[in-house]
Formats: structure tokens, C-alpha cells, sequence
């Protein structure tokens, strides 16, 4: 499916360079291209929504208010788009299977013993503000939420990225209040063993 | 003793509730629950600390 017909967005004969507002959208393309495969598993439909997204940022751009970041406006559109997509994609019954992915509340969980106490409790982060203004801690992160299970990362990040509230994607996903309190607690409890492993093992502990 | 006696709910109740709290109001006696077996768990206070340093993560990702 094609959301909309390909639109050379940037034409030939006007260069993004000169162009230092287009050039701001455009650096935000990685990240966008990131949060909507993120959200739709799809390389295809995650491209066009995000030139969609760009494209309306370009040609709305007397809309952006200058109150928050390019990237928060950015995010905002791209919010609206990918909430369009799954909403088309649920009238496809082809692709109703993806929303159908384990989301049973049966809890075998390694991370805890049979009397529900930790197997192993978790490790001192130090003080781990300071990774916050590390781009090598983002690009760790982003390698945790790429290893999620597709239907977890997708909540997680419209729940996380895009601060839909949580009645808006039960609506939008069709799932119970129980069902999505469950994937993302599993997200949290994944991306924090992830975080640790991957960041916080080479960092705070001697 | 004392520990038995206030890990009303186990840590990985804990984790689920503290978890939830992020997304919807916890009940009184839940967060008389949780906060009774944070007092006394290192463990769960440091998860608590965790998963509020991811949010603010996250937040970080999107601005």
C-alpha cells in the first residue's frame, strides 16, 4: 500500500542549502525515519510517512510557533500521520494479524524467583543524568528499542515518544487497559535490562 | 521479621505497579502497598529510579 504517490520533496532546482529551514527538517530525517519504523515495522510506510511529515512541515512552516524545537513540532506531525496509517492498516484484515501478537498476560518471568522477588535485584546506575548528555547513550538506547519485540515497540513509543494517552491507543490499537499496562511494563522491564547491560555495566561499576 | 511482614506486595508486584503508576492513578491502597515495600527494598527504590530516569530519557529523544 502507498500512502500517498512519492513526492520528490526537495526540487532540483532549489537546494536544500539554501534553504537553512528545509535544511533544519531534513536533519531531523534520521530520527523520524526511526520512531515511524519503530511504530510500523514497515521500511516502505515509515518512509512515506516521513516525507509526508516533512513535506507538510515545509509547506506549513508559518504553523511552527518557535515555543518548542523543530524536532518536537516534527514529532507532533509525524504523531498525527502514523495514527492515520494504523488506522488505514486496520481496515486491511491482511495486516490485523500484527496486532494480534502476543499481548497474553501469562508471566513466566526470568527476572524474578517463584515468590515474586528479584532473581537478581538491579545494579546501582551511579548517577545517570550524566548520560543524558552523551549522544553515544541516545545511540545505545535506540539499539535497545530496535531490539524490542515489534508490538511492544510500537506501544512503548506512542506511548513514549508520541505521549499519546493511554485511552488513545487502546482506542487506536484495540486492546484493553490490562493488555497495554502489560507490553509496556515489558517494554520498561526490557529496555531497562538493555540499558543496563549495554550501558550502564561499563560505566557506574568498577 | 519486619521484612516479612511489610513486603505486602512482592517485588515483582512492585515493579508492576510502579510501572503502571506512569500510566494511570493508582489506587490508596496500592500506593500504600508500594510505598510501604519501597521503604524497605533497595532493590524495587533503585528500579523506581530507573524506569523515572528512562522517561526523562525518552523525553530527552523527542526535544
Amino acid at each position: 500500500m502507498r500512502l500517498c504517490p512519492k513526492i520528490r520533496l526537495w526540487p532540483r532546482w532549489q537546494p536544500v542549502d539554501s534553504d537553512p529551514f528545509a535544511a533544519e527538517l531534513e536533519s531531523h530525517r534520521r530520527y523520524l525515519l526511526r520512531v515511524a519504523r519503530l511504530q510500523l515495522r514497515d521500511q516502505d510506510m515509515a518512509e512515506d510517512v516521513v516525507q509526508d511529515t516533512l513535506f507538510a512541515a515545509l509547506t506549513g512552516r508559518d504553523g511552527f510557533s518557535g515555543r518548542s524545537s523543530v524536532k518536537t513540532w516534527l514529532t507532533g506531525i509525524l504523531k498525527h500521520k502514523i495514527v492515520d496509517v494504523i488506522r488505514q492498516k486496520k481496515r486491511q484484515p491482511v495486516l490485523e494479524s500484527m496486532f494480534e501478537e502476543d499481548t497474553g498476560l501469562d508471566d513466566f518471568d526470568p527476572l524474578f524467583r517463584d515468590d515474586g522477588g528479584w532473581a537478581a535485584p538491579p545494579a546501582d546506575w551511579g548517577d545517570p543524568e550524566n548520560a543524558l548528555s552523551q549522544r553515544e547513550f541516545f545511540d545505545i538506547m535506540e539499539f535497545c528499542l530496535e531490539k524490542l519485540p515489534p508490538n511492544t515497540a510500537r506501544v512503548f513509543m506512542m506511548r513514549e515518544v508520541m505521549e499519546l494517552d493511554t485511552d488513545e491507543i487502546c482506542k487506536e490499537l484495540t486492546i484493553t487497559a490490562n493488555n497495554l499496562w502489560v507490553i509496556l511494563y515489558r517494554a520498561r522491564m526490557a529496555l531497562r535490562e538493555c540499558l543496563d547491560q549495554n550501558w550502564f555495566a561499563g560505566q557506574a561499576r568498577g | 521479621m519486619l521484612h516479612r511482614l511489610t513486603h505486602m506486595v512482592s517485588c515483582k508486584e512492585a515493579t508492576r505497579l510502579l510501572s503502571q503508576s506512569e500510566d494511570r492513578r493508582l489506587s490508596l491502597g496500592e500506593r500504600v502497598k508500594l510505598r510501604l515495600h519501597l521503604a524497605v527494598c533497595t532493590g524495587c527504590a533503585r528500579f523506581q529510579r530507573q524506569i523515572d530516569f528512562m522517561r526523562g530519557a525518552m523525553s530527552r529523544y523527542r526535544k
